[in-house]
């Protein structure tokens, strides 16, 4: 296993409105590995979408990426690239796809010429290459007639086809991660299982990494190789999607799994977990999620590190130290 | 696209046809006889008058009066000028040359350096040149025409003596004088009204443009351009900019009165001979069927402007192009 | 805190809304008071050894062509200005409201008839329209001026306040007070004149920028506020002549004009942005 990409310790920064600067994300590790999938998961302004943002330095401005970060693919350092070098390595180093498909297409260009224009970003091929190669990617995505698709405008394809497209972007200087920001989250549910399944296929075919970054634990099972639950800037648990599934332990992640709806296994009660995200302006001090723990205790006042809980399953919460742990 | 063509070509003719009713109705309701200023100059008789009312059809009732005048304009015929004393369009054409020459300069720098200005502004967003770029707009925008103009030409053309400051060419050139000469002539005296009419309406055009960028550029597709490693110069131009055109294009619609009003005050700092100085010079004489002509004719190209800017909307813009 | 008061306040919170305000505070404070303090201009000609003087410890700002000190007569003039400005927008921002509430709410052939007349009257330039009426007036008392430059530029506030008004038609809350049988007066003035209440502030304060630089330039064309009575434009027209002579004549009043519609538009940009932040 080669290592393709390694986070360490990532804080990214924002002012807020009264100037000062709060971090939305603070201190997220992780690695992947070449064709593994890594899920991260976690409610909207957890921080999981700054810190795909901040893989390929698109952190928008003001935010910032604190010193002290570390990202690497394999042996280059994102944060000391600068220019022309920070350009080539997006997309094809790491492609992106996004939420919504709609939006994220340029309106007033064919698909042809998006997926071509990041082809001719980073391959001296002439146009009439270019345009052969997106028809290949078309193909590849599951396109049906993606000869007469090329000269479409993404207002005239459906939404799943439109992410079929974004995935063709995003493959179309061959990058060996490909990063997925809520690909389904804005599609109809019958299309969301098509665009995972071409993923699934994809990362096959093509042995690439997949960073998946997703708020619905229902589409990590069976498909990621690792979880990372994220809360509040901060990975909370991270553990191989099988162990996750059958242990959780941070008190968080048990919250998340009580609240989705399973359809195996006895009939039991949705629970909510009380109270609502804080704002990244208003983190407690302690464990961040303290206020909102069941399980809080003395300990939680301090800010736990991630602890060992099992063979790659850790958690960020002081139970895991006490002997009554779950 | 032909039916949508048809509507918006019949909507704009209903607007011309409110037009002239209003200009008929605020003309001719107006008090004041449009013939007693001719009488300062010197004394007419009563029966001169009656001829004079006779010829200019004032002593027809309103409604003769507004159908003689739907006629007309009907036929291209906006009557006579009274001060002047030869028909309105005869005036028009031969004024309309020079104040082309005047807005069409300003509109070029407008929708070259306004618009590049407001990108950069839009891409250094915050930022110092982005500061300063918009309070020099913003203080353009609030300086009156005419006072610049005076100022430029007091400064540039009195005390520096760089360049002439009144008229559109030098009555000193030799006449056996070459096209180049003349055509260098015209430029040197275009220089100070242009510049006037430009600096006092770029800022709309920079604002406009810097809004309209900023707006496209927190858009997610743009997050996409630069995530497939599309070099920072296209993502501005190609991908943001070509978005961002559109409500600047609505821009020219709106901008065309601003640009008809200023060069009535620039044309008559400058003497230029345009149309601004002759609609100007036409109030104090009450020559109103020259008035009406100028003002008919400004509101005619306010309302083609606003239906070209529809037109170039629809071929630039794919989604409304297809839909 | 009713919404106008929460614009006005955002407002003040943004720099750029303070500094235009201050301004114009400073402005219309030396208007009401400014031309007690000082020796009335009327009263000071002298075109022989008074005319044409530079500034100096005499006359701050200089003299003009008829031995007049210039500074009583910006001062004056801002009185005149900001006076025609501040009834004309007043007047023409009431109009425009009453016209786009009535048009929006009635709908209909009265909604179609009026449109037309504004997109008519909006197609014709406003200096034009200016200019057809101010022909036939004989003598120009200011009142009438004012009433002029008040009646020919409510259209665009009207079409404004129409579209707020369909807009909010569409509101939940507007529907349940039809729905519950209120009156039509009453929805108008108890729900829909409310919510424009924010674009129609913004359209008053911008337009005020907007009215000083129209007065001016009529005035500079000798058709605006009539001499004796000093105004910003009328002293620029007075100037013009004399400009190589007595060049100060002509810049102090204009950089009157331009530190009053500066401060006005900039007060009127940092409310815009507080009705609708996206725009900033």
């Amino acid at each position: 296993m080669s290592r393709v990409l390694e986070v360490e310790n990532l804080r990214v920064s924002f002012p807020s409105a009264g100037g000062e600067r709060f971090l939305a994300v603070d201190g997220v590790s992780f690695t992947l590995d070449r064709g593994e999938t890594l899920a991260l998961v976690g409610e909207s302004g957890c921080g999981k979408s700054v810190t795909s943002l901040a893989l390929l330095r698109l952190v928008p401005s003001p935010g910032r990426i604190e010193s002290g970060s570390a990202i690497r693919l394999g042996e280059t350092d994102v944060l000391a690239l600068q220019g022309e070098a920070l350009r080539r390595i997006r997309g094809r180093r790491v492609g992106m796809i996004f939420q919504d498909p709609m939006t994220s297409l340029n309106p007033v260009f064919t698909v042809g010429d998006q997926i071509a224009e990041g082809v001719r970003a980073h391959f001296p091929v002439s146009r009439r290459e270019a345009r052969e190669r997106s028809l290949r990617l078309l193909q590849e995505v599951g396109i049906p007639d993606p000869a007469a698709r090329l000269d479409a405008y993404p207002h005239q394809l459906s939404g799943g086809m439109r992410q079929r497209v974004m995935i063709a972007i995003a493959l179309s200087a061959e990058p060996e991660i490909l990063v997925a920001d809520e690909p389904t989250t804005a599609l109809d549910v019958t299309v969301q299982a098509q665009i995972l399944e071409v993923l699934d296929r994809l990362r096959a075919s093509r042995g690439m990494a997949v960073l998946l970054i997703t708020h619905d634990l229902g589409i990590v099972a069976g498909r990621a190789d690792r979880v990372a639950v994220m809360y509040a800037g901060q990975i909370v648990e991270e553990a191989p999607t099988a162990s996750l599934f059958a242990r959780p332990s941070h008190p968080y992640t048990q919250g998340l799994f009580a609240s989705v709806p399973r359809i195996t296994g006895p009939v039991r009660r949705l629970t909510p977990i009380s109270g609502s995200v804080p704002a990244p302006t208003a983190w407690p001090s302690g464990c961040r999620f303290r206020p909102r723990c069941p399980q809080a205790f003395a300990r939680s006042e301090v800010m736990p590190p991630l602890l060992p809980v099992g063979p790659g399953h850790r958690m960020r919460c002081w139970l895991a130290e006490e002997p009554t742990a779950p | 696209m032909g039916r949508w063509l048809a509507h918006r070509l019949a909507q704009a003719a209903i607007t011309f046809a409110v037009v002239v009713v209003l200009l008929f109705v605020l003309m001719r309701l107006a008090p004041g006889e449009p013939l007693s200023r001719l009488q300062d100059g010197r004394q007419m008789s009563p029966e001169e008058i009656a001829w004079l009312r006779a010829v200019y059809q004032l002593d027809q009732p309103i409604g003769t009066q507004f159908v003689a005048f739907l006629r007309g304009v009907g036929r291209g015929d906006l009557g006579s000028s009274i001060a002047y004393g030869v028909p309105v369009t005869t005036l028009i054409r031969s004024r309309l040359p020079a104040t082309l020459l005047l807005g069409g300069s300003v509109i070029l720098l407008n929708f070259t350096v306004g618009l590049w200005l407001g990108v950069r502004q839009a891409v250094r967003r915050g930022g110092v040149e982005d500061r300063w770029l918009g309070a020099l707009s913003l203080a353009g925008y609030a300086t009156p025409s005419f006072w610049l103009g005076l100022v430029l030409a007091w400064a540039v053309g009195v005390e520096l003596r760089w360049l002439p400051t009144g008229g559109m060419s030098s009555p000193l050139l030799p006449a056996d004088a070459g096209p180049v000469t003349r055509m260098l002539d015209v430029a040197a005296h275009l220089v100070l009204p242009a510049l006037t009419l430009s600096i006092v309406t770029i800022a709309g055009t920079m604002r406009y443009q810097r809004s309209a960028m900023l707006e496209v550029l927190r858009l997610p597709y743009i997050v996409t351009a630069r995530a497939k490693g599309v070099p920072e110069e296209a993502v501005t131009w190609r991908h943001a900019w070509r978005n961002a055109l559109f409500p600047v294009v609505t821009l020219f619609g709106l901008w065309l009165p601003v640009l008809v009003t200023g060069s009535v005050f620039v044309e008559a700092v400058f003497a230029w001979p345009g149309l601004g100085s002759l609609a100007a010079g036409a109030v104090g004489g009450r020559d109103y069927p020259l008035l009406m002509g100028t003002s008919l004719l400004a509101a005619g190209l306010v309302i083609a402007a606003n239906v070209l800017t529809d037109i170039a909307y629809s071929v630039l813009d794919p989604r409304v192009r297809y839909s | 805190m009713s919404p106008s008061g929460a614009l006005l306040r955002a407002a003040w919170g943004d720099p750029r809304g303070r500094a235009g305000a201050l301004v114009l505070a400073a402005i219309a404070a030396v208007a009401v008071v400014g031309p007690a303090l000082l020796p009335d201009p009327a009263l000071q000609f002298d075109p022989v050894n008074g005319a044409n003087l530079p500034p100096g410890p005499a006359h701050w700002l200089g003299t003009d062509a008829l031995g007049r000190d210039l500074l009583s007569r910006v001062v004056s003039g801002a009185r005149v200005s900001l006076a025609v400005a501040v009834i004309a927008v007043a007047l023409s921002v009431s109009v425009g409201a009453a016209v786009g509430l009535v048009s929006g709410y009635l709908g209909g052939a009265a909604d179609a008839a009026l449109m037309r007349l504004v997109d008519g009257a909006l197609a014709i330039p406003r200096l034009f329209l200016l200019l057809l009426v101010l022909a036939a007036a004989e003598r120009l008392a200011l009142p009438v001026l004012i009433l002029l430059i008040g009646t020919t530029g409510w259209f665009a506030t009207a079409r404004l306040v129409r579209g707020e008004v369909l807009r909010l038609r569409e509101e939940t809350y507007v529907r349940a007070a039809e729905a519950l049988g209120a009156a039509r007066r009453r929805v108008i003035f108890r729900h829909l004149l409310p919510n424009t209440l924010g674009p129609l502030l913004v359209a008053a304060t911008l337009g005020v920028g907007d009215v000083i630089l129209l007065e001016a330039g009529l005035s500079f064309l000798g058709l605006g506020v009539q001499p004796p009575t000093p105004s910003w434009g009328g002293m620029i027209l007075d100037a013009k002549p004399v400009l190589v002579q007595a060049p100060w004549a002509g810049i102090f009043p204009g950089l009157a004009i331009v530190a009053t519609v500066l401060a006005a538009n900039l007060f009127g940009d940092a409310l815009r942005d507080a009705v609708d932040p996206r725009s900033a």
